[in-house]
């Protein structure tokens, strides 16, 4: 299958690992995987801060650069969800009736890495190989925006190696929320120390999820602690095999 | 609306829907409190658990929902309509309506009831609508006292505090400090007082029996009331409501505009939802229904204020009109991990949590409240939570823009933003931006000390480390 790749701006930008081991897998599993280059960002900063109007470009770019493929992905649960719920409401906000109706049609063809694999592909087991106990954090654009469901869950279970254990309270939000964690970031901190408390109590060695945003923020805390756990994408988790050896291991960068 | 041209929005200078902070400025103080803290995680976590389990039970549960949000939704599309229909069946069965535009009009026609009655005290059931226009401070400023007559408002009373949640109002607190409130204000505490649960409630019992049986004028709120018969409904837990409503000869219920339901059949839908989503129940320990008066039996005079207080605004927009199905349940407030740690008093409004974060800039007009639409991770709890499918995210997002464009520009931040939107439009500017962010980063100092106001952010978290290429090098260099 030919899949066009939503790289998403902080994935581009800081986590490329997450970006690279989404090809690696999707190209192991025997797709075509292309990158539009003319795309940038889903415009979700903007509209979650009120910047509805300037989002408007960036959504339309967005749909231009997108509309030609019959299978989007990307390796994150939030920009799907704001693909699929913003992206119409920004167009028709601004009155552009077009654009919200090609926005649609877009957003149906856009997934997230699991939603994919699972009902796309039709693969649970991708034939990893990642030898840690690790945790999940569901991301609450993933769990409730997408109804992604248990399916990260039957994709770590097939990994050979993985220890899953469950993080308590695995649903409460780790308190990003993108602009909220600049705005108020004394509370922001206090939902932050919960969700390392919990994280710590599953004495994971790797804490994974399906959005990088919330993966900077749960990692950023971890490292300030100097906890030794490391923060680490779904996709990577699933591009590891052993022939790739420690090439994820090595790549999640804290330590 | 048969009343005057309606205010845009709630008046300035009277009730309770404005804070004198801003959200994260309140909120930090919340937060330095640990006992605070405590308290509401507790709490919080009780009522959730509770309320899950009684959720579970009911196998039709999202049936409901959507039938709770489409009888809200039928009412607010036909409201003017539904309102006559409630004030013609209130007068035919001896009650008297009143139309209130705001909370100063409310009140005046509160306080002039109660002076026509000669009474210098009220009793009062718990009522939102009554916090929400600051009731209690304008009887005493007529010189009338208002006794709040339910436990935990009675104790925010006592306590001169301020409520801190829909339902709970003394969430905030524990039973020592509501022991130390008793024995410091209540008349006639016993000095030998426990903070065991019970003997607190026999307690707050004792002196209101004696309030209950000398005060013949009594103040209500509404949960419900029925278009088609004129009925009004109150549901509570404790039954100081029922002899509220019972007991006394004049009877004075001041009511939301929002708050009308077309048919009795309608009460089914929401008698089912409200008790398991707000505490947990099956259902309400006391639903008490009245309509207009019945010669010799309860009061025998009834007066119903309709209340608008920037409800007519909030009606006019088509995505912010959806706040007004909320049937102040507070599964919201008690799903929200934004609530759960900031507390209630950080929202500065009588309606705090995610639909307080809501409701609360849409009545009072977006600039007063600038602030609470921020006040959320997006993370949709409280959307999955509610009773009557209000989508708080959806409307977060809404509010955000319109605080945005009632924003006079520009500010450090619209700047920033128009910048990132330029730069993420042209693809060649945009991977420029990278490497020179990466640059700078790597020449500065790593992982901690970002510049205000991103400082927040590196005050208790590390930025990772600028990675060696961006992705769309490594796909350039495939």
């Amino acid at each position: 299958m030919r899949i066009a790749l939503f790289v998403t701006c902080l994935a581009d930008t800081m986590f490329p690992q997450a970006a690279t081991a989404t090809v690696r897998l999707l190209e192991r599993l025997g797709h075509e995987v292309v990158f539009p280059t003319e795309q940038t960002c889903c415009g979700q900063m903007h509209v979650n801060t009120g910047y509805q109007r300037e989002a408007v470009p960036l959504v339309r770019r967005h749909v231009r650069v997108f509309d030609p493929y019959d299978v989007i992905v990307a390796p994150s649960g939030s920009c799907v969800g704001s693909v699929r719920h913003q992206h119409a409401t920004v167009a028709r906000r601004a009155g552009d009736v077009r654009l919200a109706s090609r926005a649609e049609s877009v957003a149906e063809r856009t997934y997230e890495l699991s939603e994919l694999l699972v009902d796309v592909l039709g693969v649970t087991d991708v034939g990893a190989y990642y030898p840690h106990r690790v945790t999940y954090h569901p991301t609450c654009h993933s769990l409730r925006m997408l109804r992604v469901g248990d399916r990260p869950r039957q994709l770590l279970g097939a990994v050979r190696g993985l220890d899953l254990v469950e993080l308590p309270a695995a649903e409460q939000c780790c308190g990003f929320g993108g602009t909220f964690a600049v705005k108020n970031p004394e509370t922001s901190t206090a939902m932050l120390a919960d969700k390392m408390r919990h994280v710590l109590s599953t004495g994971a060695d790797v804490c994974a999820a399906g959005d990088v945003s919330c993966l900077m923020h749960i990692g950023g805390g971890l490292s300030r602690l100097r906890t030794g756990v490391r923060t680490v994408h779904l996709a990577e988790i699933l591009a590891s095999t052993e022939q790739s050896g420690t090439v994820s291991v090595a790549s999640a960068g804290r330590s | 609306m048969p009343t005057t041209t309606p205010p845009v929005t709630a008046p300035t200078g009277v009730g309770h829907l404005r804070g004198d902070e801003s959200f994260p400025t309140a909120a930090r103080r919340s937060l330095a409190d640990p006992q605070l803290r405590r308290n509401l995680r507790h709490a919080t976590t009780t009522i959730r658990a509770k309320s899950a389990g009684v959720i579970a039970e009911q196998s039709d549960w999202e049936q409901l929902r959507t039938a709770g949000a489409a009888i809200k939704a039928d009412t607010l599309r036909r409201l003017p309509d539904l309102l006559e229909q409630l004030e013609e069946k209130v007068t035919g069965a001896g009650g008297v309506v009143h139309w209130a535009a705001d909370a100063v009009e409310a009140n005046r026609v509160v306080t002039d009831l109660v002076r026509a009655t000669g009474a210098d005290r009220v009793i009062k059931v718990k009522s939102m609508a009554t916090q929400e226009i600051g009731l209690n401070e304008a009887l005493e400023a007529a010189g009338i006292t208002a006794v709040e007559t339910d436990l935990a408002e009675l104790i925010v009373q006592l306590g001169d505090d301020r409520p801190s949640h829909i339902l709970v109002p003394a969430i905030h607190r524990n039973r020592a400090e509501i022991r130390e409130i008793f024995l410091r204000e209540m008349p006639g505490v016993d000095p030998a007082l426990t903070d065991d649960p019970t003997a607190l409630a026999a307690a707050a019992r004792r002196f209101l029996r004696e309030t209950f049986l000398s005060t013949p004028v009594a103040v209500s709120g509404a949960n419900f009331a029925v278009a088609e018969t004129g009925t009004l409904a109150v549901v509570e837990s404790e039954g100081n409501g029922r002899m509220c409503l019972t007991l006394p000869e004049t009877l004075i219920t001041v009511m939301g505009v929002e708050k009308v339901v077309p048919t009795w059949r309608d009460l089914e839908v929401f008698l089912q939802l409200l008790p398991r989503a707000s505490t947990g129940e099956r259902m309400n320990p006391y639903t008490s229904m009245w309509t207009g008066v019945t010669p010799g039996d309860g009061p025998q005079t009834f007066h119903l204020v309709l209340l608008d207080n920037g409800r007519s605004a909030v009606l006019a927009d088509e995505v912010g009109r959806q706040a007004l199905r909320c049937i102040r349940c507070s599964a919201c407030l008690n799903v929200c991990p934004v609530y759960e740690r900031a507390g209630g008093h950080a929202y500065g409004s009588v309606y705090p949590g995610p639909i307080g974060a809501v409701l609360s800039p849409q009545l009072t007009g977006i600039e007063d409240n600038a602030s609470l639409p921020y006040a959320s991770t997006l993370c949709g709890a409280c959307y999955d939570a509610c009773p009557v499918k209000i989508n708080i995210p959806e409307l977060l997002v809404h509010l955000r823009a319109e605080a945005v464009e009632s924003r006079p520009r520009p500010t450090a931040e619209s700047i920033a933003m128009a910048a990132a939107a330029y730069t993420m439009d042209r693809p060649r500017l945009y991977a420029a931006g990278q490497r020179a962010a990466r640059l700078s980063r790597l020449a500065g100092r790593r992982g901690r000390g970002l510049p205000p106001p991103l400082n927040g952010w590196t005050a208790s978290r590390d930025l990772p480390e600028p990675p060696a290429q961006t992705f769309r090098e490594w796909w350039a260099g495939r």
